[in-house]
């Protein structure tokens, strides 16, 4: 796909956001919160930074090859997706629905162009971004696995046993990255199990570890996947803290754990619709 | 006691089953350049050595961390590779259920669980590591193959088979060198039953080592004149239906007999297959809702009433409800 300017990415976003909030009021269910504050990080990866075919290959050889493990935030894969090409946007109406190929989180089973493997139950995805980034390397592939978590997902255990691995193994090929926004279901990640400084305990575990500290600013989020592409290829894993706000682009959504996963009401869309403007077309 | 018996099947060596997987891997990744292999720090429990050291660019050591590995092995299996992972069969299931759940069974990845040690013949570790549960967790999962070969010529030639099937397997086999009576070129079919005793008066259906155990109780019964027909369930899932209802149709009576819990196990599976075809009367050999304990292999066969002796009892007590 080609690149798109900054400018068309903020027009992106800008749609993107809608499709999810308007996919999640449909059928009053799912994660606005998350989804919201991931927005640039995804449309930046789909619209300019990957190497990818929306043609879907399983095994994506010669591709880069993107891993969603905190699952919830769907509602934005599933849009980004439909607006890179790999389904029609009028599925996107589908989500949530009975015999829907857009599943609450994400799955394979009805081979949803895009998905690779189902995620939801946390703490999974990074171990199976270093499989498939470990497979590019014995058939010298040389492009890039990139994957993404929550933050509250660092509690799981299995993380950490991933991380241990990747830097002892030298997964290169690796881009991981962690949505910064401090909060989880139960209220502030400070407050409920308390993160203290993942700098420096990802860095300790023998990664390259950047900042993104403007995870809503599109540019910043291109640079720094600039940046963090320039670090791969040397021997060790590279890890993208982005510090993003959940609910971001809606104003009485943002910076808050509240809207994880409620749906806006009619009136609540409408105000938050008023907000983002229709770039390219509601599906 | 076994010698003076009139055995349709004999041996004259013995292996542990977990060396026909450690063999069978190593012929498979020799066969097939996509075939890989993890381990979760049992390189040598599992016999994994041969292949490490042949194809080092191909074997990855995960260390202690067995979710991780699962994971990793979904993530190769997406990359087009043929993973095989190895540790016990404790830690290959339980430990690890929602792993392979969810990025395995779930997402229909190609990935080759591979588990020794299971069941009451791993012998003096104890209970902690003998688990009793591992098939039926696996059967319970939606697109799992589950296989529990009966000795190191039928886990050899089931690992080769893994090789060309697609989609998920657990392959369970054990640590104690068991007799070999099956022979080095069998063909190993997935999901097929293998009917080794022709019989008429009660059917023996029996999966891993507790296949020679039916072989053995077959030629005590036969003394008394009564025909065993001994089946060996090696695929408990696909569960071969087909099989087991004819014996059944034939026969009039069951005995299962399995190294895990009457829960969950072959005997279940029978069970449920005789409910909704054929009510016919099936006796369990397997371990009563327990766990197990420290001792030698055949130790413990006898003290939980796994062994010949007791399918020769069950089958005399099937025979008896007919």
């Amino acid at each position: 796909m080609e690149k798109q300017s900054i400018d068309q990415l903020k027009q992106i976003c800008s749609q993107v956001r809608r499709d999810c909030l308007r996919m999640v009021h449909a059928v009053q269910s799912g994660h606005p919160g998350a989804a919201l504050g991931l927005t640039e990080f995804f449309v930046a990866l789909y619209f300019n930074e990957m190497t990818h075919d929306n043609k879907f290959k399983m095994d994506g050889k010669d591709e880069d090859l993107f891993f969603l493990s905190n699952g919830h935030v769907s509602a934005l894969w599933y849009s980004v997706l439909a607006r890179s090409g790999y389904f029609s946007t009028e599925e996107l109406g589908t989500f949530r629905k009975l015999n829907s190929r857009l599943q609450g989180h994400p799955a394979t089973h009805e081979g949803l162009p895009g998905i690779r493997i189902a995620s939801g139950s946390l703490g999974q995805g990074l171990s199976v971004a270093i499989g498939v980034a470990q497979a590019k390397k014995i058939d010298k592939d040389d492009k890039l696995v990139y994957v993404m978590m929550g933050d509250g997902e660092q509690q799981e255990g299995q993380v950490w046993e991933a991380g241990m691995y990747a830097a002892h193994h030298k997964v290169d090929n690796l881009i991981a990255a962690i949505d910064y926004n401090g909060q989880q279901i139960d209220g502030p990640t400070s407050k409920i199990m308390d993160l203290k400084n993942l700098k420096a305990k990802w860095e300790a575990f023998g990664w390259d570890v950047i900042e993104i500290k403007k995870g809503n600013n599109v540019e910043s989020v291109v640079n720094g996947l600039a940046e963090a592409k320039s670090l791969t290829g040397k021997g060790k894993p590279v890890m993208i803290l982005l510090y993003t706000e959940m609910g971001y682009g809606v104003d009485f959504m943002v910076g808050t754990h509240k809207w994880h996963g409620v749906a806006p009401s009619d009136a609540e869309l409408e105000n938050a619709l008023g907000q983002l403007e229709e770039t390219l077309g509601d599906y | 006691m076994e010698k003076t018996l009139d055995l349709k099947y004999t041996y004259t060596d013995k292996k542990d089953t977990r060396s026909g997987f450690g063999d069978g891997l190593l012929e498979a990744g020799r066969k097939n350049p996509n075939v890989v292999g993890l381990c979760a720090d049992l390189i040598g429990s599992l016999k994994m050595g041969a292949f490490q050291k042949e194809f080092p660019e191909r074997f990855f050591q995960v260390g202690i961390a067995e979710a991780n590995m699962i994971g990793l092995a979904a993530g190769m299996a997406i990359g087009g590779k043929i993973p095989f992972t190895g540790t016990f069969a404790n830690f290959s299931t339980g430990r690890v259920y929602d792993q392979i759940r969810q990025s395995v069974a779930y997402s229909d990845k190609n990935v080759k669980i591979c588990a020794s040690h299971a069941g009451l013949t791993l012998g003096e570790d104890g209970a902690t590591h003998q688990i009793l549960e591992d098939v039926g967790m696996m059967r319970m999962l939606p697109h799992m193959t589950v296989i529990n070969p009966c000795d190191y010529n039928q886990t050899k030639a089931a690992t080769l088979a893994l090789v060309d099937h697609v989609g998920p397997a657990y392959l369970r086999f054990g640590r104690p060198v068991w007799p070999i009576f099956t022979t080095a070129d069998q063909k190993f079919e997935i999901g097929k039953a293998w009917k080794m005793i022709e019989g008429k008066d009660v059917s023996i259906f029996a999966t891993g080592h507790l296949v020679w155990e039916a072989v053995v109780a077959e030629a005590m019964l036969r003394e008394e004149g009564i025909y065993a027909e001994v089946i060996n369930i090696h695929t408990i899932k696909p569960f071969d239906e087909a099989a087991v209802l004819e014996s059944i149709a034939k026969t009039g009576c069951a005995v299962s007999a399995e190294e895990h819990q009457i829960n969950g196990g072959l005997g279940d599976s029978i069970a449920q297959s005789l409910a909704r075809n054929n009510p016919a009367p099936l006796e369990y050999i397997g371990v009563l809702d327990s766990f197990g304990e420290s001792g030698t292999p055949t130790q413990l066969l006898e003290k939980y009433g796994l062994n010949a002796e007791n399918i020769v009892k069950a089958a005399k007590k099937a025979i008896a409800r007919k």
